[in-house]
């Protein structure tokens, strides 16, 4: 049973609530994304589950295994692959890796199938220092290390804040991969974008769980028609937008301003109001078309 | 066992890959006892000296030379007024004048006069002590050829007859070098790890915390007998200090001194949560009680009781004095019991704590 059951866990730093009763349920085999800003409390409730950390209340267990009492069993079999890049630096790739292995008390050969996948696109490197590798590479040797033991649930903190897009989709495809493997997986990810590549996400925020489901039907829950809004100046539009009585809510997202009206059914007619209010302001040439809400549009509605 | 081992080999890498490491591990002692064997010694040695002689008669010249013959003095100039004198001292051209008084041939027991540059009060001691022991056994010798018989009180030092200022040092700068290294190494290494954020991924690993901390300390242990042997063998070829006693007795307790020191840094790298902190911490709270309580540079003895009484709890007092009880003295284990005891019972104390201090969790 690798599963992951959390129940109204608390944590409190100083003045600051880290975490305020979060309960989930993570099933066997599955990936789970934790999702949410920075001081969300991603980290922390990481380190409660991998026995760093005591919760102020509240319990948790990993594998049937209780964070607090069965410690010594719990780091035995989890894969745990910190935040911040936390292997040795002036250890060359395969001394990295041979020494997590030995630490585990296995050696690379024996679980080589399970790393190989990541592992021979930074072999060509093995002899070079970790310190010396790019982001990614960094991401996969740790990955690497974390996975050498063939643990029953892996950790991993933010592995992809700091990587190129490239890298980071063929960091989703390994974890895809892993997945077929058996291995619950928990991640946390501050790109909203990757929620869609977990099988279910809890979407976080100030150290609340706001939503659990799947990154479908979290987009589903999402009712009112979105729009999309393009054009030239794009700062002052956004306050023009927010002027205007009929708009609900307006958020910047990348290129274009996403926007919802007040009521659920938006007609063309009201479309047509709001390019001849952006006209009389100045504004021409502004697109608007019809978008399917994303996993941002959901946690920014919350 | 094959964990502890691989730990090691990993603790290893870091040393040898880090050229600051290596220059404080095998670089400094070198340059610590040869710093102290040359540079900084209290020895008196080649002392410009003047003379303002008034007499110039045969007895003062021949008092004159035998000055200037000794290893410590030499004869800088011959003066012709006091004025002279004033200006050499203060162009520090010499630290010490005779003045003989004239006809001091024919009066031997008028005063000869010795100023000396008392700027640094204990140099200017030491300088009138010796001009003043080198004129009295002239005058001895004087007495011996016209009297016959005659008391001559004969001075024997033991242990150290030439007085070498080495004698006392050597045991002093390995206390001090060890317990350094030691301490700071083992401390910095673990803490290290925690700002490396690389103490997290070992805490949620099957390896036992105690293998953790014990695995850091090993290679040190190592490393600092290779500093012992380089110590050794510098200052018996170098400075020519004997090493009296048992070779075997004096690596053990070394090796005694060398757990107590790695044993203080684990428990500073409890305490300290940054590679600095534990620099510091090793710096300051280890090396001014080695240096100042230990008896390597100042004779506990004249220390206030509450001095006295705290020199106690610093581990190199007690090495210091093993050391020097073996080394010089020639004495066997079974006289420094004490001091073995008091070290055996300090690593039991230093590990106990470190050991129960050591977090399992952040």
């Amino acid at each position: 049973m690798n599963n992951v059951s959390i129940q109204h866990i608390s944590k409190k730093y100083a003045s600051i609530e880290a975490l305020q009763d979060i309960s989930l349920e993570i099933q066997p085999g599955e990936l789970f994304g934790l999702i949410g800003p920075d001081g969300a409390g991603k980290t922390t409730l990481f380190r409660i589950l991998t026995t760093l950390l005591l919760a102020d209340s509240g319990s948790a267990s990993v594998c049937g295994l209780d964070v607090v009492k069965d410690l010594r069993e719990i780091r035995k079999r989890v894969g745990y692959m910190p935040g911040r890049f936390s292997l040795y630096q002036d250890l060359t790739v395969e001394e990295n890796l041979q020494f997590f292995a030995t630490v585990f008390n296995t050696t690379i050969e024996k679980n080589y199938d399970l790393v190989r996948d990541i592992y021979v696109q930074i072999e060509p490197f093995k002899h070079r220092r970790a310190g010396k590798l790019s982001g990614g590479m960094k991401q996969k040797l740790a990955l690497s290390c974390a996975l050498i033991h063939r643990p029953d649930v892996l950790f991993l903190d933010e592995p992809t804040t700091g990587v190129d897009p490239v890298s980071r989709v063929e960091f989703w495809d390994m974890l895809d991969r892993l997945k077929k493997q058996g291995i619950t997986i928990l991640v946390s990810t501050p790109y909203m974008d990757e929620a869609s590549r977990c099988d279910r996400i809890a979407l976080m925020r100030a150290g609340k769980c706001l939503s659990v489901d799947t990154p479908e039907n979290i987009r589903r829950s999402f009712t009112r028609s979105l729009w999309a809004v393009q054009g030239a100046q794009m700062y002052p539009l956004l306050n023009v937008l927010r002027n205007y009585p009929e708009i609900y809510s307006c958020y910047a997202f990348g290129d274009a301003h996403h926007l919802t009206f007040r009521h659920q059914n938006v007609s063309d007619n009201e479309i047509n109001a709001l390019q001849e209010y952006l006209k009389t302001n100045g504004y021409t040439g502004v697109e608007l078309r019809k978008i399917e809400p994303s996993v941002e549009d959901c946690f920014m509605a919350l | 066992m094959k964990q502890f081992a691989s730990f090691i080999r990993k603790e290893f890498y870091h040393i040898f890959r880090d050229i600051r490491t290596m220059l404080i591990m095998l670089v400094m002692p070198i340059i610590l006892i040869i710093l102290f064997g040359y540079a900084i010694t209290t020895e008196i040695k080649s002392v410009p000296f003047a003379v303002l002689d008034r007499s110039r008669d045969e007895v003062t010249t021949r008092l004159t030379d035998r000055i200037g013959a000794s290893e410590y003095f030499n004869l800088y100039k011959l003066l012709d007024s006091e004025e002279e004198a004033q200006d050499l001292f203060r162009q520090g051209k010499v630290r010490l004048v005779v003045v003989f008084p004239p006809q001091y041939a024919s009066s031997p027991d008028a005063a000869i006069q010795l100023l000396a540059d008392a700027t640094d009060p204990n140099e200017a001691t030491q300088l009138t002590g010796y001009a003043t022991a080198i004129i009295t056994a002239a005058k001895t010798d004087a007495i011996v050829q016209t009297m016959p018989i005659g008391i001559i009180p004969v001075v024997h030092l033991l242990y150290n007859p030439l007085m070498k200022g080495a004698y006392n040092f050597v045991p002093g700068v390995m206390g001090l070098i060890l317990i350094l290294i030691c301490a700071m190494m083992t401390s910095v290494g673990i803490v290290r790890e925690k700002e490396m954020g690389t103490m997290e991924i070992l805490l949620v690993s099957p390896m036992k915390p105690v293998y953790i901390i014990l695995a850091k300390a090993v290679p040190y242990l190592l490393l600092s007998m290779v500093n012992i042997t380089t110590i050794l063998l510098l200052s018996y070829f170098l400075l020519e200090v004997p090493i009296m006693g048992s070779l075997f007795s004096l690596v053990m307790v070394t090796v005694l001194y060398i757990i107590v020191s790695l044993c203080l840094g684990l428990l500073i790298s409890t305490v300290a949560d940054t590679q600095q902190a534990a620099m510091l911490i090793s710096g300051m709270a280890l090396m001014l009680p080695v240096m100042l309580l230990s008896g390597m540079m100042f004779p506990i003895e004249n220390m206030p009781k509450l001095l006295q009484w705290l020199s106690n709890i610093v581990p190199a007092k007690w090495y210091i004095i093993a050391v020097k009880d073996i080394m010089i003295k020639g004495l066997s284990i079974t006289s420094v019991l004490k001091e073995t005891g008091i070290l055996i019972l300090m690593a039991f104390v230093l590990i106990a704590i470190s050991v129960k201090r050591f977090k399992i969790r952040l």
